[in-house]
């Protein structure tokens, strides 16, 4: 009994007096981690039915992914499907990183009155519902016939990454000392050079998670693609939405075995430049 | 002579200053021009839309059509319901964690932390379709119950506003965690600890010191989950099963199924103020960056 006995703070709290706060607590993590991660060992179920533990295990439903034709329901194959996604993930990257990083810098360096206008203006497009922005974005690009276009959904999902990149890359300038650049300056240094060889060099980890979290972002973004995309640039996420109303197809387990997979390494990547001392 | 020229330098300089403020918030531009073209001008038309009647002229037909028809004043009820109910069960369940997680040492609490920032990360559609599978009539939920015998027929878990709140709840919940964490950790435990020395119980030190300092938090983590649950979509659109209709899925069906412009945009109209206005008052009650995280 010592042990239930032992104290749990500095308030003489007994462990067994806490012991409900205890129990809850593991309840509610385990409850938010089980689900996230079910799918994976449900993925090599053998049967229709997805059962856990499943019953007979196979790769029928990562087989079926990889070799999907045509699936019908107004999309490309799986496979062509993730490729979209890929890319559309990786020229976000290219557009939201840099044009982010410059806004952070010229807002960091302008008064409070400007800052205090223009950053929530900036994030907007976080705050806004995104069925709004979506709705919006499709209403613009059927005047411009860039409905179902690569660029019009790297456009799109850049203006939902901007604001993370925007946020991130601001705390990192926070903490970081702007002299520096004076005295590069100082010493005959162009603005832009001491950019670069001075300040890009301290920020850089905070700059590769922005543009791994733009990726992320992208990459698991639903509801814009599901207004602007469609046919042969289905992405992944579309596609699963539409196969999800329709009925419970086990092989959108694989798919989002292989989705997991690439968010934790992706978080895993960000959690190693994050704690890396810019 | 002296100081006409160091007033001239001074004068060179402010000016070298301007010019250069100017060149630097010339940086924003191209986000400022993204965000103006791609989301001001559309949402800017959308206000108009909602404004142009089935004649094609200016009126309130949209919004008086709204306000007439039951079905849309129950996809508002819904959507309170639904959000109010969501932001209920992701603080009951969310503070005794985040409470246990603040009074870890760092090192055990960066490990739960963990547990939170995987849900976070994981796709929302992976986790709506793992409910989906996991609740479903042969779900795992429905064979364990079955298994101990504490139900003889399958529940309907899903396609109802059951699945949907313990989906949305599930997804919702890292977004009142993280805020509430960040300021649980900046209270300071002296005051507590205070409390205990003056006599007080840990009921009462926790009652009357911890909790009242930990309402910032709380409250920025309550009015975030609200506001998402509030232009939420996909989650409701799967495991409601057409059951649960909110004003995001109206929305939508408005323009895909009925092509009607107009009454998408006055509902969209209604759903932006609304979600505005709460945004605006908890601007005023919390800082603004502890209400953005990842939407």
């Amino acid at each position: 009994m010592s042990f239930f006995n032992q104290q749990v703070s500095e308030t003489h709290i007994r462990l067994k007096d806490r012991l409900w706060l205890y129990i809850i607590s593991i309840i509610v993590l385990f409850l938010l981690i089980v689900p996230s991660l079910i799918v994976i060992p449900m993925s090599f179920s053998g049967s229709q039915y997805l059962e856990f533990p499943p019953k007979n295990w196979s790769f029928r439903w990562y087989e079926n992914y990889f070799s999907s034709g045509q699936v019908g329901m107004g999309f490309n194959d799986w496979i062509g499907a993730t490729w979209t996604s890929i890319k559309v993930a990786v020229l976000t990257i290219f557009v939201a990183t840099p044009i982010g990083t410059m806004a952070a810098y010229g807002l960091i360096n302008s008064g409070n009155r400007v800052r205090n206008i223009l950053f929530p203006v900036m994030i907007s497009p976080m705050m806004i519902p995104v069925i709004l922005v979506a709705i919006g974005l499709f209403y613009f690009y059927v005047q411009f016939k860039m409905v179902n276009s690569i660029l019009g959904l790297v456009l799109g999902h850049s203006l939902v990454a901007m604001p993370l990149v925007l946020i991130i890359v601001l705390s990192a300038l926070k903490n970081y000392d702007m002299n520096q650049e004076k005295v590069a300056r100082s010493l005959g240094a162009s603005r832009i050079r001491a950019f670069f060889e001075i300040t890009l060099p301290q920020i850089k980890f905070s700059i590769i998670s922005a543009s791994l979290i733009s990726f992320l972002t992208s990459f698991d973004e639903v509801i814009i693609s599901l207004f602007v995309a469609g046919g042969d640039n289905s992405t992944i996420t579309r596609a699963m939405f539409l196969a999800l109303r329709d009925q419970i197809d086990p092989t959108i387990a694989a798919i989002s075995t292989i989705l997991i997979i690439i968010s934790t390494s992706l978080l895993i990547l960000v959690q190693l430049f994050g704690t890396k001392k810019d | 002579m002296a100081t006409v020229g160091a007033h001239l330098n001074e004068e060179a300089l402010k000016r070298l200053d301007r010019q250069e403020r100017f060149n630097l918030f010339g940086l924003t531009l191209p986000y400022l021009g993204l965000v103006s073209i791609l989301i001001i001008i559309p949402i800017g038309w959308l206000f108009y839309m909602s404004f142009i009647g089935r004649d094609g002229t200016l009126s309130f037909e949209n919004y008086t059509r709204m306000l007439d028809s039951k079905a849309y004043i129950r996809i508002f009820i819904t959507t309170f319901k639904i959000s109010f109910l969501t932001t209920l069960i992701c603080a009951l369940i969310g503070y005794p964690l985040t409470y246990f997680m603040s009074q870890l040492p760092k090192k055990w609490a960066g490990i739960c932390m963990i547990g939170v920032l995987i849900p976070f990360w994981t796709s929302l559609l992976v986790r709506t379709y793992a409910w989906l599978v996991l609740l479903q009539k042969k779900g795992l939920l429905n064979n364990l119950l079955l298994d101990f015998q504490i139900i003889a027929e399958p529940i309907k878990f899903v396609h109802n506003t059951s699945g949907t709140l313990i989906g949305m709840a599930h997804i919702m919940l890292p977004f009142l965690i993280l805020p509430l964490y960040a300021n649980m950790r900046s209270i300071d435990k002296d005051c507590v600890r205070a409390a205990a020395s003056l006599g007080a119980t840990p009921s009462r030190a926790f009652w009357t010191v911890f909790f009242p300092l930990s309402i910032p938090g709380l409250l920025a983590g309550l009015l975030i989950v609200f506001v998402l649950c509030l232009g939420f979509y996909v989650t409701p659109a799967v495991l409601g099963g057409g059951r649960v209709i909110m004003a995001a899925m109206k929305i939508s069906s408005n323009i895909e199924l009925y092509f009607s412009w107009g009454a998408a945009s006055a509902l969209g109209v209604v759903l932006l103020v609304v979600t505005m206005a709460i945004l605006f008052i908890a601007s005023r009650l919390v800082s603004i960056d502890q209400i953005s995280t990842r939407g």
